[in-house]
């Protein structure tokens, strides 16, 4: 067990439990305030990724070179569009279930997903897409002495830290410090009594929508520019993995989503890097497993009391 | 439309402040659509450029606006207010009692439907497509009646039910490759297979309860899945592996006998017919189905199936009134993964060989949309759903590539219109004849 593989294990894992706890925000606070899985919400990642690569293609086609006003337009394209997306869903698919059984939004949820998927599969092809390497380079760090002993963080790495960082304070400012955030929080607690309050909880869900998709979208963004390449088909296990990670943060706690992304990630490159490539998803499913089986309510969650 | 039904039940003309809420509504439903449709549908990626085709976006924009407004005035008008009143108040009953002499008409509708189905392959002999696709159906309408024990009785959200489908059809190919089991053992012993890890499946999430429970089922099958596709020293991962055809009493369907018998039209003096081997499938397999439903009908007379369905609707109240929860739901789980396991078996042997891209979450999303759309807990429910769902398909074939579109779009509806299915449920009663009394 070299020194360095573990370095840049780690620096991987981090990285990628950034994205997934970008990801993760968006189950968490959904189910925070109505208490259902957005089972589409993978799949809105995916949206994501594919809108980054037409803004990038048709910012190339329109001749913008300077590197940073590509990636800045980019995203705020990216996030325009996808929150309408989230907004949209939420309206169509969700409201007109509000008060049914549970397992009612669940299943409407998954047909949203199935749809998703199938309309960007028939718009865009099948085929998978890429986009023009940006950003290329990397910090290299050197351990000892050997030619071949150091680890690296790539710039677009480095990116990924920086934006999800600052993308996740910003959110807690948000949720922490603003009326609006105030009046999330309220709908989370007691969904009628906020109502009685004079808080327009429909509208709140939606902005709770709105923002699950913003943040998904600035993953789907990063990690575009990160592989470079997408399918139709990737929001399924980004968003199971993403989820794993709400509920093992704590579902419901802002903090708990990038605690439990981050947590997942580390776990998830270390196996692929000593144990086995080929079953880190199922890793990562059986992870999922344990924790709901085990510990639902997560690290920082409050554990749920049944009512009768 | 609008203008029509208003007149005709004597509503005044919108007057111009709607006029105005209708526009804006409208203006706002084009600019969202705009921006939704617009990028994904407008600007197709081809490498690194990209194909504008502005149509498209545009029609859908033009299509969901008109179709708002349609269905806003729609609802402004009486007639429509009226019915979806009444719809509503339909819904909100609880499933509805089956009286004696209905049931006897419908014995006589089932009766001759099952001997449609059943003579149905009989006289397309010669069409391997007709046969092909009856069968697949059939399997459907098997996988479908099994869910339903867990999702439609039981109330348990199983996303991972594709799991014991592969387990069965996986048992045969295995099984035939390591064991030299046939189709026939494997029929008989996948069940029990199936059974043992819906069991261990069950036992496992005990604990969790409504959208955690169709989460980590949904995981279980993933796993499953992804342990077919990279284990490929046992199953040949995602090449597969080959699974044997049925036979009958040692006589095979095929033109020369592989195992150096007679085959089976040799032995009867008939001439060879390709499609012999799929027949035999759909008569076994129909008698399959026949017996599954009968038993999962006197399921629901009996203790275990009115257990599953208080439980369904109450775990709490179940509790307090002496139900074991702990019985009941592994009886479900062990139920419905038994069935899952024998539509494995057939579903190898009618496909010849097994690959892990046939058991995707897309699988159990298919048989959940069929329970779905076939109205939860209803046995003619899911059978008609399950046919309509695979053959639907089949005869619109322009329109194949649509088939998952329109599923979703379904899903969704149906959620929101008729949450209890397009047939709604009965529930069986014991009823005291006149003279009795």
């Amino acid at each position: 067990m070299d020194g360095h593989i573990f370095a840049q294990q780690l620096v991987n894992g981090l990285v990628l439990g950034m994205i997934y706890g970008l990801i993760a925000v968006g189950y968490s606070m959904v189910y925070g305030v109505i208490g259902m899985i957005n089972f589409a919400h993978g799949d809105v990642y995916m949206v994501s990724a594919y809108i980054t690569g037409i803004t990038l293609s048709v910012l190339a086609f329109m001749g913008v070179q300077v590197v940073l006003w590509t990636l800045i337009i980019a995203l705020l394209v990216v996030m325009l569009v996808t929150g309408v997306y989230g907004w949209v869903i939420e309206r169509v698919a969700y409201r007109p279930l509000r008060g049914s059984p549970k397992l009612t939004p669940l299943i409407s949820a998954i047909g949203v997903s199935l749809f998703l998927q199938a309309y960007v599969q028939l718009s865009q092809g099948p085929n998978p897409q890429g986009i023009k390497p940006m950003l290329s380079g990397a910090f290299r760090f050197w351990f000892g002495s050997g030619e071949e002993q150091f680890f690296q963080i790539t710039y677009i790495q480095t990116l990924i830290v920086l934006v999800a960082m600052a993308s996740m304070l910003g959110l807690a400012y948000l949720i922490g410090y603003t009326s609006l955030g105030r009046s999330c929080r309220a709908t989370q607690q007691d969904p009628k009594m906020a109502t009685l309050l004079g808080i327009d909880t429909n509208r709140i869900i939606s902005t709770v929508f709105v923002i699950g998709a913003v943040s998904a979208s600035i993953a789907g963004f990063l990690v575009t520019l990160n592989y470079g390449s997408f399918d139709f088909y990737i929001g399924f296990v980004v968003g199971v993995k993403a989820f794993t990670a709400a509920v093992l943060g704590g579902i419901g706690s802002l903090p708990g989503a990038l605690l439990g992304g981050v947590l997942l990630g580390l776990l998830e490159s270390l196996f692929s890097g000593y144990i086995s490539t080929d079953y880190k998803d199922a890793f990562s499913f059986s992870v999922l497993i344990l924790v709901l089986v085990f510990k639902p309510s997560g690290l920082l969650g409050r554990p749920a009391v049944e009512k009768v | 439309m609008s203008e029509l039904h208003s007149s005709s039940h004597n509503q005044a003309a919108p007057s111009t402040s709607q006029w105005r809420v209708l526009l804006r509504d409208a203006f706002f439903t084009f600019i969202l659509a705009w921006i939704v449709f617009g990028p994904i549908t407008g600007l197709q990626l081809a490498g690194l450029e990209f194909i504008p085709n502005w149509q498209r976006p545009l029609l859908l924009a033009i299509t969901v606006t008109l179709g708002r407004l349609l269905f806003l005035s729609a609802l402004n008008t009486s007639w429509l207010k009226e019915r979806l009143a009444r719809s509503a108040a339909k819904e909100s009953r609880a499933a509805t009692v089956q009286s004696a002499q209905e049931w006897r008409k419908w014995l006589v509708v089932s009766a001759v439907a099952a001997l449609v189905a059943f003579v149905l392959p009989f006289v397309f002999v010669d069409n391997s497509y007709v046969i092909k696709s009856l069968l697949l159906a059939m399997i459907y309408v098997l996988l479908g009646l099994g869910l339903n024990i867990v999702v439609g009785l039981a109330g348990l959200l199983d996303l991972g039910f594709v799991a014991f489908y592969a387990v069965g059809a996986y048992f045969l190919a295995l099984g035939a490759q390591y064991w030299g089991l046939g189709f026939w053992s494997a029929l008989a012993l996948s069940p029990l297979l199936a059974a043992a890890l819906g069991g261990l499946l069950g036992f496992t999430v005990l604990r969790t309860h409504g959208d955690y429970l169709a989460i980590v089922t949904l995981g279980f099958g993933e796993i499953i899945r992804l342990v077919l596709t990279n284990w490929l020293s046992l199953t040949g991962g995602p090449n597969g592996m080959p699974a044997p055809a049925p036979t009958l009493f040692g006589l095979e369907f095929s033109r020369v006998s592989k195992f150096g018998g007679t085959p089976f039209h040799e032995f009867m003096g008939w001439s060879y017919n390709p499609n012999m081997k799929f027949l035999f499938l759909y008569v076994v397999l129909f008698l399959v189905v026949a017996l599954m439903i009968a038993w999962v009908y006197r399921l629901r007379l009996m203790p275990m199936g009115r257990a599953w369905e208080a439980l369904r609707e109450d775990e709490v109240a179940c509790r307090s009134l002496g139900i074991n929860p702990v019985v009941v739901k592994l009886s479900a789980f062990m139920m419905g993964a038994m069935t899952g396991g024998l539509a494995g078996v057939f579903f190898a042997s009618y496909q010849g060989f097994v690959n892990p891209t046939s058991f995707t979450f897309f699988e159990s999303a298919l048989i959940l949309a069929i329970v779905v759309l076939g109205g939860l807990g209803s046995i003619v429910g899911v059978i008609v759903a399950a046919f309509v769902l695979t053959l639907l398909p089949e005869l619109l074939r322009e329109f194949a590539d649509y088939r998952i579109l329109a599923f979703g779009i379904l899903m969704v509806l149906m959620m929101i219109w008729r949450p209890r299915g397009l047939i709604r449920t009965r529930r069986p009663v014991f009823t005291i004849p006149e003279s009795k009394l």
